[in-house]
């Protein structure tokens, strides 16, 4: 007989929560939309799009610079938002959060202003074998351009990071370690408090994109004595082309800025600029105000609904899914860690990921196929791509149900 | 049959199928009824770029007309292949070249595939008409070769 798990009532309401996010209500090929690409990017709740429109309809007006009733209440509220997010992650000050477009700005940030004051010729930066190219790339270039080296933190057939390894690769030459808590591709949860305090040791510095975690569990910078943590606005219910970059104080008063404009200066002459305080060193240009006031509006959304709350009906789905998911004939999991989040990767047979996706995208189901932009994840496992179903609040078990069949469906007809 | 007369009856063929899981059973079949090509021809050489999935296409001449031949790892992709080749294979260089292919867009294959898909698909058509070209202009020159 199959096994029916226990489904614990949820503290969520999760009907109730569907019934905000205007985009689940749409129907896709004229079948309701089943929406398990969450890891790509979340739908945004009603408030998040109600607080874009109130923006401009309202308050818009630039920042910072101008003395009239609207650029004060437009400052109010970019700096409001700041404060929102600085609480939600218990930093200390609201000054250690810089608005960036997103956990890749935010990581190209770091590579670039602390490749300039702080790598030289022979250093190594530390990243681990299941990065996100956005967490490769930026210290590529910059180790290229530094004379550095890059190195990197193996993992096993489970995926998950080989600890005794990265204490091997620490030593005085290592000069920053940038790894994900949650890798986006295989959905491993890292050992993060392991890998920060080993750092620390040694004195190294840790950048985590946290672009994978921030949504489903709860992140507190000061508990984790973490030093860089990034992540994006879109894959937490809000906007687009906003996202977080949290800095410990003193690393950021240390760090030269990235870019140069306007609000980031105090003064500017031809000889010379001093460069403006946190967080504005860091924010040359205009930034995205209703992209950061909404994001504001996002977070304040999830802090109601509970992230702890969140993170228990997201860890039902993953378990309820697991099982489900294992009476598919022919189907392995890519990333089987004891610890894993958000998403489950794997594959059908020989079946090539794309055929299985396309077939499900017919059947209302969104999911998403490829490399996840993990190559290297993909190289070690020896395959082109993975199927990936990723959860988010408003997930239901009904939705796995769907999943499930679509992919039974789907199988029949490529085998 | 002529290609415009392959093309009109897969555009019929298709007609029929109401729904568009109905349309890639039939994909899918065509996919796995395709000739598969020779294993030593899947050669870098002949793997297109622009595809998402992996394609091999290999050309050869007989008796004056192209002959395809392919393959994908990809079911679905296999199966877009070989309506492909089963409206290009066999004819000239010449009707090749000159062809109209308006089935693509009348099956409603544009709107329908996903872009990743759809752009594989233009540039299989573009490697297979310019096969087509490069036998043209080689059988071109060699005729104006013996003409001098």
């Amino acid at each position: 007989m199959q096994h029916v798990p226990d489904i614990t009532v949820p503290a969520l309401d999760v009907e109730k929560i569907r019934r905000d996010f205007p985009l689940l209500q749409e129907k896709v090929y004229g079948l309701p939309l089943v929406y398990l690409d969450n890891a790509a990017t979340t739908q945004k709740p009603q408030v998040v799009l109600d607080a874009l429109e109130q923006y401009y309809t309202t308050i818009n007006s630039n920042v910072h610079r101008g003395v009239h009733h609207l650029s004060q209440r437009a400052t109010d509220a970019y700096e409001g938002a700041r404060k929102i997010i600085a609480s939600f992650i218990n930093a200390q000050k609201p000054e250690e959060v810089i608005f960036t477009k997103g956990t890749t700005d935010g990581i190209n940030l770091v590579a670039n202003s602390f490749g300039r004051s702080v790598i030289k010729p022979g250093d190594i930066v530390l990243v681990s074998a299941m990065e996100h190219h956005s967490n490769i790339v930026p210290w590529q270039i910059m180790c290229e351009d530094r004379g550095a080296e890059l190195q990197v933190i193996p993992m096993n057939e489970q995926g998950e990071l080989l600890m005794d390894q990265f204490s091997a690769l620490l030593n005085d030459r290592v000069k920053i370690i940038a790894v994900t808590w949650v890798s986006n591709a295989l959905g491993t949860v890292n050992p993060v408090h392991e890998i920060i305090s080993r750092a620390h040791a040694r004195n190294i510095p840790v950048l985590l994109d946290a672009a994978q975690a921030i949504q489903h569990m709860p992140v507190d910078v000061q508990e984790l004595d973490v030093d860089f943590l990034v992540f994006s606005g879109h894959k937490l219910y809000g906007p687009t082309g906003i996202g977080v970059l949290y800095g410990k104080e003193e690393w950021l008063d240390k760090l030269p800025p990235y870019q140069g404009g306007g609000d980031m200066i105090k003064t500017v002459t031809f000889a010379k600029t001093i460069y403006n305080v946190l967080p504005y060193k860091f924010e040359a240009g205009t930034p995205d105000i209703s992209g950061a006031i909404a994001l504001g509006t996002a977070v304040e959304y999830v802090q109601k609904a509970g992230i702890e709350n969140i993170q228990q009906w997201e860890e039902q789905l993953m378990e309820y899914a697991t099982q489900r998911l294992q009476e598919v004939e022919g189907l392995r999991f890519i990333g089987q860690a004891k610890k894993k989040s958000g998403a489950i990767s794997f594959l059908v047979d020989d079946i090539h990921p794309y055929d299985l996706g396309e077939l499900l995208d017919k059947q209302g189901i969104a999911i998403r196929t490829g490399h996840h932009c993990a190559e290297p994840v993909m190289s070690a496992f020896c395959i082109p791509g993975t199927v990936r179903a990723s959860f988010a609040m408003y997930t239901t078990m009904e939705d796995i149900d769907k999943l499930v069949a679509g992919i039974q469906k789907a199988a029949s007809m490529l085998r | 049959m002529t290609i415009k007369e392959t093309q009109d009856e897969l555009i019929s063929d298709f007609s029929f199928m109401e729904n568009w899981m109905d349309k890639y059973e039939y994909i899918i079949q065509l996919g796995k009824d395709l000739p598969l090509i020779d294993e030593k021809y899947k050669t870098p050489d002949n793997l297109i770029k622009g595809c998402q999935s992996q394609v091999w296409l290999h050309t050869e001449m007989i008796d004056g007309k192209l002959v395809f031949t392919a393959d994908s790892d990809a079911v679905i992709t296999k199966g877009l292949i070989s309506l492909m080749v089963s409206v290009l294979s066999n004819h000239t260089p010449k009707e090749i070249t000159e062809a109209d292919l308006y089935f693509i867009e009348a099956i409603g294959l544009t709107s329908h595939l996903s872009p990743t898909r759809s752009n594989g698909l233009l540039s299989m058509l573009k490697q297979m008409k310019m096969y087509a070209f490069a036998y043209q202009a080689t059988s071109q020159s060699q005729k104006n070769g013996t003409e001098l």
